[in-house]
């Protein structure tokens, strides 16, 4: 889904703040929340329908709302969810917290109504890596190889995702092959593994944020199969295909493709001499709270 | 730290019994009285994760990659296992790549799409890398983020960024500062910052917080 966490390339949310002695938990109900979310969240759903649950916060909230808030609003939403629980017995339970009396003997006073679950499994054992590329469902040949061209596709799917739409529409190159995982979006929606490969991919910085970057900055991005389809064609003489890439490839004619291949193949990227520092474009800096203080929007025109 | 400059992520961390802590009260009831949760176990989980894996441990693995060129060649290799042999590993570790930084090449690691951290070697990830600032900045101006975090990289030095948005989790091997050729393994770890293993830093010799008299230990 395009919701509010697929954050890659926005603007306007400042400076990193950096907290010196920084602790591990900033609350106790943080540290309450986190392991929470490992002994029951597993048993609530998989990875995937996990972090789709906390995409699903309403923008506005997810925005206002901490990190271990967001762990708490998916909890509680899988609870519910699985049939489990409904919210009129969360909201119950807040109840009876709120009354003093009641509060005490809250813990003593609960009976387990079923028996407690295995501990939290590594996500290993959810999801197979590249030894299991040959079970049911899953691709047992990879579709590229490492040196390929491909287009991320411009897909924009309702429900879970992991491809960024920064990188929608633009063409990089298989960096790594890192075997056959579940993909996340059927995954996610109880739809099946459906195990793929899933690649790096390397992206030159200019070919996601524009040709006023600077040469040597490249982003790598871990893709699906299904979030890739080749680049056939890399001359100027570029036919749109049938399956809606036409975006993407008219993108390909529009960025020259020199070097590219060289650059990103893996263990010999080439160094490339950038002669005038253009780390900044003008429009990044002015969205930086202290810009005046760091450095000063060069006059583009 | 001046939590007046802090950005949404972090707001309401001393709030009295706010909100969050009720409904973390009540949502623990619930999944206890369910039996989805034994609370005993959940102060265990908490304990490890504040006490025992960490920073520190990423570390040791920097360390010794330093140190003996056949591990570094092993961890480069396959990180998992290598990162195995000394004893790490678990959720959010299961599939390890580490990133090489050279005087040519410096690698930094971020999540946009949520906030995807190699627990294992660095435990839980700081406000910072969590950030809304973080997650949307670092992909589109690195530059500009290490700027802030006082890396001031020179310009023909490549940049690389790794969106972990898949179940690959990075860890950036940092140069080893000029100047420590004599520290011993142990010395060299305590070197290490988490920011250096994330790719915000450099690892600096003697370190920053130490005093900044020359080297004459080494």
């Amino acid at each position: 889904m395009n919701g509010i966490h697929d954050l890659g390339g926005m603007h306007g949310f400042g400076r990193v703040i950096r907290e010196e002695n920084e602790p591990i938990f900033h609350a106790d109900w943080e540290r309450r929340v986190f392991a929470l979310f490992l002994v029951a969240g597993r048993q609530l759903s998989n990875l995937d329908a996990t972090r789709h649950a906390i995409e699903r916060i309403p923008p506005e909230r997810y925005l206002a709302s901490t990190y271990y808030e967001r762990w708490l609003y998916s909890l509680e939403t899988r609870l519910v969810e699985s049939g489990i629980a409904t919210r009129d017995e969360i909201d119950a339970a807040q109840r009876k917290l709120q009354t003093p009396s009641a509060a005490g003997d809250m813990d003593s006073t609960v009976e387990r109504s079923a028996p407690v679950a295995p501990e939290f499994e590594p996500r290993a054992r959810v999801m197979d890596g590249p030894s299991d590329a040959s079970s049911e469902g899953s691709r047992k040949t990879a579709r590229f190889k490492v040196g390929d061209q491909v287009i991320a596709r411009n897909l924009n799917p309702p429900g879970h995702t992991r491809s960024p739409r920064y990188v929608r529409g633009h063409r990089g190159t298989i960096f790594r092959d890192w075997g056959a995982f579940a993909l996340p979006d059927s995954n996610a929606h109880g739809l099946g593994a459906n195990r793929q490969h899933c690649y790096s991919v390397g992206f030159s910085g200019r070919e996601l944020w524009g040709t006023d970057r600077p040469r040597n900055e490249h982003v790598f991005v871990d893709l699906w199969e299904d979030y890739l389809e080749p680049v056939r064609v890399r001359s100027r003489a570029v036919a749109p295909r049938a399956h809606g890439a036409k975006t993407a490839l008219h993108r390909v004619a529009s960025v020259a493709p020199v070097k590219q291949k060289k650059k990103l193949a893996p263990a010999k990227m080439k160094q490339v001499q950038v002669p005038k520092r253009k780390a900044l474009s003008a429009s990044s800096k002015a969205v930086t709270r202290t810009a005046k203080k760091t450095a000063r929007p060069r006059k583009r025109r | 730290m001046s939590s007046d400059d802090h950005d949404h992520d972090h707001h309401a961390h001393n709030a009295p019994e706010s909100g969050a802590a009720l409904r973390v009260k009540a949502l623990e009831a619930v999944l206890v009285e369910k039996g989805l949760v034994d609370p005993t176990r959940l102060d265990t989980l908490t304990d490890t994760y504040e006490h025992k894996v960490g920073p520190h441990n990423g570390a040791r693995v920097v360390a010794r990659a330093w140190v003996d060129p056949a591990y570094k060649k092993r961890l480069l290799a396959d990180a998992t296992a290598a990162i195995a042999e000394l004893g790490f590993g678990g959720p959010q570790g299961e599939y390890m790549t580490v990133l090489e930084n050279t005087p040519r090449v410096h690698n930094m690691v971020v999540c946009t799409l949520c906030s995807c951290y190699p627990w294992p070697v660095l435990g839980l990830p700081p406000m910072w890398y969590k950030s809304f600032a973080y997650r949307s900045r670092a992909v589109g101006d690195p530059r500009g983020v290490l700027r802030e975090f006082g890396l001031e990289l020179p310009a023909d030095v490549e940049v690389r960024v790794w969106d972990s948005s898949a179940e690959m989790r990075y860890l950036v091997l940092p140069m080893r500062p000029q100047g420590s050729e004599n520290l011993t393994e142990d010395e060299l770890a305590d070197l290490v910052t988490r920011d250096a293993m994330i790719g915000s830093a450099t690892v600096e010799y003697p370190s920053k917080k130490a005093s900044t008299t020359p080297e004459s230990a080494a």
